[in-house]
């Protein structure tokens, strides 16, 4: 989707303070961050819808800020799973805990987490597709407008580069977000002028590489 | 001004509060594995996992030939894989070439070697510039490249993540991997700062 979230190239948002340092700035982030990821086998998401979840906030709720989206996404997710009706959501919102309810979930435990930290969640995926490109090929990234998830840049589309990498086949966040399979797909490092980019204006020397799923892409002649 | 940071930490608190009990009251999450996430992400997976990478790369001419080959392997025999680090590509900084590393579809960072992303890569001013402009971020941060140094912006658009292998800072001839990888900075991994030299009087030794 064409969201607030796309802000390769944008303008606005002040220079960047690099002694806003830390991961976190506050104990409740802390909380939002563990709670997100130790509630997963109950409002469970995959990667790509749930980054689509966080999309897919009003533009003035996602830019707010990072944990506070986060905080909004679970939220969502617990209304999802059934967990909150209007009126909970809204005790919760005013900061007001939940009447105590008995326990009716079984967690995750601690050491399931620590084993899925430890092995990670690959999303290559075995294929025997050819992949339509080779480094050293010139592509164009497509000029593609899908309202669902995409990780392909607003600032790419239309533009060309240069094939650089190829990673392997990867899960297609586009179809996999929309929970229609994982529709395994090829990635490949593509390469970008600065200046087929950003004009005149930008170094005649520098690059910006973006990795991208093969359907993003079209030959260049 | 931090860009990302507006609600009064209090009432984001009291909101999380509550929705930390529900889930815990209705076992949705166990407050053990709350206390292991986090103790995993803030004191057991961290920079000093990338800088290990680094240390051994500068020390070690055929470990960095793999790590800049396909950094995968390598890091999985150190045992440097893992979630939000599955597959990794090391990018090597140099007189010609300076590598700097953003996601600017939302955070990707190589949490397994880096450990969580600080505020400042996840801030809407870094995603959105350090493609477009990225000496004058650079300089922000206090970097100044010469004019001739080409500058590589890796966007994170799908699930490779890339470790900036910095330059070996001079005054450091003498030293063992553990005391390379104690000058190793995450900045310096990310791509947004270049080491300092150590101990200027040494460099002509």
């Amino acid at each position: 989707m064409n969201g607030i979230h796309d802000m390769g190239g944008t303008h606005g948002y002040g220079p960047v303070d690099p002694s806003d340092d830390d991961p976190f700035h506050a104990d409740w982030e802390r909380r939002v961050f563990a709670l997100t990821l130790a509630a997963s086998r109950h409002l469970r998401s995959n990667l790509d819808q749930g980054r689509f979840q966080l999309e897919t906030l009003p533009p003035a709720e996602y830019l707010r800020g990072y944990f506070e989206r986060w905080y909004a996404r679970l939220l969502d997710r617990c209304v999802a799973a059934g967990l909150l009706d209007a009126a909970a959501r809204a005790a919760i919102e005013r900061g007001e805990r939940p009447a105590p309810r008995a326990r009716d979930h079984e967690p995750l435990p601690a050491a399931a987490f620590l084993h899925v930290a430890e092995t990670g969640s690959p999303a290559t995926r075995d294929s025997t597709r050819a992949p339509a490109f080779a480094p050293g090929d010139a592509v164009r990234a497509r000029n593609l407008h899908p309202e669902t998830h995409t990780r392909l840049p607003g600032y790419v589309r239309g533009r060309v580069g240069t094939v650089v990498a190829r990673h392997g086949v990867h899960v297609f966040p586009d179809s996999n977000a929309q929970l229609l399979g994982e529709d395994p797909q090829h990635l490949y490092g593509v390469r970008f002028a600065a200046t087929s980019l950003w004009g005149d204006g930008a170094s005649d020397r520098d690059t910006v590489t973006v990795d991208l799923f093969e359907p993003y892409l079209e030959p260049a002649p | 001004m931090r860009d990302d940071h507006q609600h009064p930490p209090s009432e984001m608190a009291l909101r999380v509060k509550a929705l930390e009990t529900l889930l815990t009251d209705r076992g949705v999450v166990d407050p053990e594995a709350v206390d292991a996430i986090l103790d995993l992400y803030e004191h057991r997976v961290g920079p000093r996992n990338g800088a290990t990478v680094v240390a051994k790369a500068w020390t070690d001419p055929a470990f960095r030939e793999r790590l800049l080959a396909d950094a995968t392997e390598p890091l999985r025999e150190l045992g440097f894989l893992g979630l939000q680090g599955e597959h990794m590509v090391a990018l090597e900084n140099n007189a010609e070439v300076h590598n700097v590393v953003v996601c600017t579809l939302c955070s990707c960072y190589p949490w397994s070697v880096l450990g969580l992303p600080p505020a400042w890569y996840k801030s809407h001013a870094y995603r959105s510039r350090v493609v477009m402009e990225p000496k004058v971020v650079l300089r922000e941060f206090g970097v100044e490249l010469p004019e001739e140094v080409e500058v590589r912006v890796w966007d994170s658009t799908a699930e490779v993540r890339y470790l900036v292998v910095p330059r070996r800072p001079a005054g450091t001839e003498g030293f063992d991997e553990a005391e390379l990888a104690n000058i190793v900075t995450r900045d310096a991994m990310v791509g947004t700062a270049v080491l300092p030299d150590v101990v200027p009087g040494s460099r002509s030794a």
